[in-house]
């Protein structure tokens, strides 16, 4: 049995898997189920200044299905916490109280200026919670008031606001990125040079999962009118992992610590986060899609993973993919890979050659015998080692990628001779 | 010749006892596992016997973590590997599957269950430690099913086990009974060595309760004793020549495919089968497997009332046997002691409920009968000692499978409940767990 606790910016946690701050965090009834589930920690529903709450409308949310599957893809329209701040605060403070051991971050969002800051900071610091977690994430709703995505989308913001928090408390202060940005480096930048403590990333992505044909409006409506959400669930966990990967192996923000969220539903999905140098790991979607048991599997997963690579701890492996994550012009342009079709595999369904083929290459001939019997050979001259056909191959192991031996040596585009920019 | 060996080549056999249901590939076992829907208070968890945690095993699969999916498993049903091909899942997880009501087809949980414990199987790995040594010391007495599971969930608990088992090998009817074509591979063996992996259980072989040792002496010698004997003798139709050249008792014959080689049996031409369980079935579909001509199953009530289910008679039936209702055996019909015909008489209901006979008669020609009209438990081995509280013919039980021993325990087939592989898993997991709470 691994070690799965964790340590982030000084938050510690008895394993890596908080739940993101959502509906699944909004209420003491909530968190307390989930940290009996097992969840190690948790990021509070996001407040907002004292005052009147906000409302929510009714429908919220929007899902992308895909060949049966349910929520590949979620939206939703919601805004932070609906509930009175002083009855977060106390709740905040009984369940910490309750579960000292879990990691309990208070995710916040006020207007951007300095005095509203002071002011949340100092009520959150008497819940006794370990962490704070800025949201300049919500990418609707808020950011219509200059908050959310409106202060993420500007580093100088950032920087500035990071910097209000640092002065105002103590706590370690953690910054959740929207990824509704074209370089996530800046904003990363930004709230390291404010004195972040850590980033959390990545919120969710303008979105519109799905136009209703019959009322011709998006989906979730509202009266007959949709409005764009925050996209989130499994389908966005590849921009979240590539953004991560950014920040990781950044000159200025490579020891910044990351809380990585995205599109986590399995305990693999974690291990990547990790493997790209997350200290701990948010999930949300998963937790609306099945409920909290699926800690279970999440916990359980990467131990039997762990004790299987031989890693004791999560610092065993954290990061250890940074290394490889590298920027195109570094490849190796004489690295070759071939496909190889295990002919004793292959099922005859003609996928791999249709897409050669009409991908361009034609490196996959197809040809059929006088019984009808299909085969499907590789042109080894032809292949690319694009691996596409692997890709479709619907057969485990029957189309592999197989490495040329072709003597060449190591060469980037920097020195190849095509390079018209080559270097002398 | 009507009764003969190797009826068939040794490959056709072969091939004829293949696994009823291939084992899942990967491919096969993401894409079903895709379909469970991880339901909330799963129906499917009701439905087992031993409680299994389904949704969360199968979630365990499609996350890839397939020992966590075995472990989740076994950790309610140490016999899971063998539950997974042995237990009438249409009658009990597969059954009530939500999917059944959705896509007219349930989630194959049985062969999922199959497919996660092959896997952690295959590497040998035992996924249980034993607590700290309680001191305490629990004669097990039977090493079938129920009597293993009792076993090894109370080494798990740290106490030490001695189970006797009265036969040469353990396992039980998984051993000695099961059809061979749910049981392949030496499975049962496989899984007694794997249970005795955790340690702290020792069996002493050919030691017959009533013969060697009897429940007195193990009840001042042990901290607790856990009765699984099984069933202990087998029905009889009481006809003459019920003795004759050519009849079996079903259960000692599926014995003989267990344990010898299948082209050494004898293998009539045509075959009559009496009874309506599973035993019957499995009779007859493993002597039709084995080469017979004609096998008819013949049960003395309507097909609804048997005790197979309608799936293990579809499995009878697409083997070729035919099934055959509402006939009473009546005479067994024999020349120079060897078996000729068998005489039924046509039963029909009458307007009370009760079977009776019309008068007419019809003749199966038969050079082999088997009886498979039941088993029941016999009190014999425990006729030496002060013994447990029978009721209706088995050792009476309550909720925690307490006899009405203080310090004895009972379950499996020689209680009342269900006769089934999983139910006596349960027994003895219940039990272990009762006991270790009386011994605290
Ligand atoms: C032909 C057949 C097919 C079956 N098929 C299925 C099936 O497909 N699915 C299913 O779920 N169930 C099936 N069953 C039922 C299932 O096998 C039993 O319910 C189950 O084995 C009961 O377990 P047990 O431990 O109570 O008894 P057993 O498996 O009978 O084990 C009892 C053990 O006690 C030992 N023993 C007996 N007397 C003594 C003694 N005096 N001293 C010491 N040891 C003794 C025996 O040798 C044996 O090892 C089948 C049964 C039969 C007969
Ligand atoms: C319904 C809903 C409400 C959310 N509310 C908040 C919020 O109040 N504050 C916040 O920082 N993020 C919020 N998020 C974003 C999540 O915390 C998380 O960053 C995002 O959903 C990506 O993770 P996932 O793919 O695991 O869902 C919300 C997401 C959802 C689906
Ligand atoms: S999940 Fe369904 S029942 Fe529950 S609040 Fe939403 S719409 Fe209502």
């Amino acid at each position: 049995m691994a070690d799965l606790s964790c340590k982030i910016a000084g938050v510690t946690s008895p394993n890596p898997f908080w739940l993101a701050s959502a509906p699944p965090t909004d209420k003491q009834y909530n968190v307390e189920r989930a940290f009996e589930a097992g969840w190690g920690g948790v990021v509070w529903k996001t407040l907002g200044e004292a005052g009147p709450p906000v409302v929510n409308v009714s429908s919220r949310y929007g899902s992308v299905d895909y060949n049966g599957q349910r929520m590949i893809g979620f939206n939703n329209i919601e805004l932070i916490t609906d509930r009175p701040l002083q009855v977060n605060l106390d709740e905040i403070a009984a369940v910490k109280k309750a579960w000292p051991d879990r990691a309990m971050v208070v995710s916040l969002m006020v207007p951007c200026n300095e005095q509203a800051w002071k002011e949340i900071l100092q009520r959150v610091e008497q819940t006794g919670c370990d962490a704070v977690e800025l949201n300049f994430g919500c990418p609707h709703g808020m950011s219509e008031r200059g908050m959310g995505a409106a202060v993420g989308q500007v580093p100088e913001y950032i920087r500035d606001v990071t910097g209000w928090c640092k002065t105002y408390t103590d706590l370690p202060v953690f910054v959740k990125l929207t990824p509704n940005i074209s370089d996530i480096r800046q904003p990363a930048r930004a709230a390291h040079e404010g004195g972040a403590d850590a980033v959390s990333l990545i919120n969710t992505i303008n979105s519109i999962v799905s136009v209703d044909l019959d009322i011709m409006a998006p989906m979730p409506t509202v009266a007959g009118k949709g409005a764009h959400g925050g996209y989130c669930g499994p389908a966005v966990r590849p921009i979240a992992l590539s953004m991560v990967s950014e920040i990781a192996r950044d000159a200025q923000t490579q020891n910044l610590p990351i809380s990585g969220i995205g599109g986590i539903n399995h305990w693999h999905d974690a291990a990547e986060f990790i493997a790209l140098g997350c200290g701990s790991v948010q999930v949300c979607t998963a937790a609306m899609r099945y409920g909290y048991r699926i800690i279970d599997d999440l916990v359980d997963g990467l131990n039997n993973w762990m004790d299987s690579k031989g890693y004791n701890s999560i610092e065993d492996f954290r990061g250890a993919a940074i290394p490889n994550v590298t920027d195109w012009q570094h490849l190796d342009l004489n690295y070759e890979t071939i496909a190889s079709i295990d002919e004793d595999k292959c099922i005859e369904c003609g996928l791999c050659h249709i897409v050669c083929e009409d991908t361009s290459h034609q490196a996959i001939r197809a040809s059929k015998d006088s019984d009808g019997k299909r085969s499907y050979t590789v042109i080894d001259d032809e292949c690319v080692g694009c691996n596409l056909c692997e890709l479709v191959c619907p057969v485990p192991d029957c189309i592999s990628m197989v490495e040329v031996e072709n003597g060449k040596p190591y060469l980037n585009w920097g020195g190849h001779p095509n390079n018209p920019m080559r270097g002398g | 010749m009507s009764i003969q060996k190797s009826r068939l080549s040794v490959e056709k056999i072969d091939e004829n006892f293949v696994d009823l249901h291939a084992p899942l590939n990967l491919l096969q076992a993401e894409q079903e596992a895709a379909r469970c829907l991880f339901c909330h208070d799963a129906p499917c968890v009701d439905a087992c016997p031993t409680g299994i945690d389904i949704p969360g095993f199968i979630r365990k699969i499609s996350s890839g973590n397939l020992n966590g999916a075995a472990t989740t498993i076994l950790e309610e049903n140490i016999m899971g590997g063998t539950c997974a091909t042995v237990c009438p899942v249409e009658e009990l997880c597969e059954q009530v599957c939500v999917k059944n009501t959705s896509e007219q087809k349930p989630v194959v949980i049985g062969q999922l269950q199959r497919f996660a414990t092959d896997h952690l199987f295959a590497q040998a790995k035992q996924p249980f430690q034993r607590a700290p040594d309680s001191g305490k010391h629990i004669a097990v007495i039977g090493a079938g099913p129920a009597g293993l599971s009792c076993a090894h969930r109370l080494a798990m608990l740290g106490h030490q086990v001695s189970v006797f088992e009265s036969r040469p090998k353990a396992g039980g009817l998984n051993e000695y009974g099961l059809a061979a074509y749910k049981m392949n591979d030496q499975r049962a063996a496989k899984e007694v060595e794997f249970i005795l992996g955790i340690g702290g259980i020792e069996i002493e072989y050919e030691k017959s309760l009533g013969k060697d040792i009897s429940l007195d002496k193990l009840r001042q010698q042990f901290d607790a004793v856990f009765i699984g004997l099984g069933h202990t003798a087998v029905n009889a139709l009481g006809l003459d020549n019920e003795a004759a050249d050519g009849v079996y008792n079903a259960v000692d014959y599926i014995e003989d495919i267990r344990q010898q080689d299948l082209s050494s049996l004898p293998v009539g031409r045509d075959v009559v089968v009496i009874g309506g369980g599973n035993t019957a079935i499995d009779i007859a579909v493993q002597i039709k497997k084995l080469g017979a001509e004609n096998v008819s199953m013949v049960y003395r009530r309507g097909l609804k009332a048997m005790g197979a289910t309608e799936y293990e008679q579809e499995i009878a039936q697409t083997n070729g046997v035919v099934i055959r209702t509402q006939g009473k055996p009546v005479a067994i019909h024999a020349a120079d002691g060897k078996l000729s015909a068998v005489e039924f008489e046509y039963t029909q209901t009458d307007s009370n409920g009760r079977l009776v006979g019309t008068g007419e008669n019809f003749s199966l020609p038969a050079d082999q009968l088997f009886k498979a009209i039941g088993q029941s438990f016999d009190s014999q081995p425990l006729s030496d000692s002060e013994g447990p509280q029978i009721v209706a013919g088995r050792i009476q039980v309550d909720e925690q499978q307490r006899t009405s021993l203080n310090n004895v325990w009972a379950g499996g087939d020689c209680t009342t409940g269900a006769d089934l592989t999983v139910e006596a898993v349960n027994d003895g997991k219940l039990a272990a767990l009762s006991i270790h709470e009386y011994l605290k």
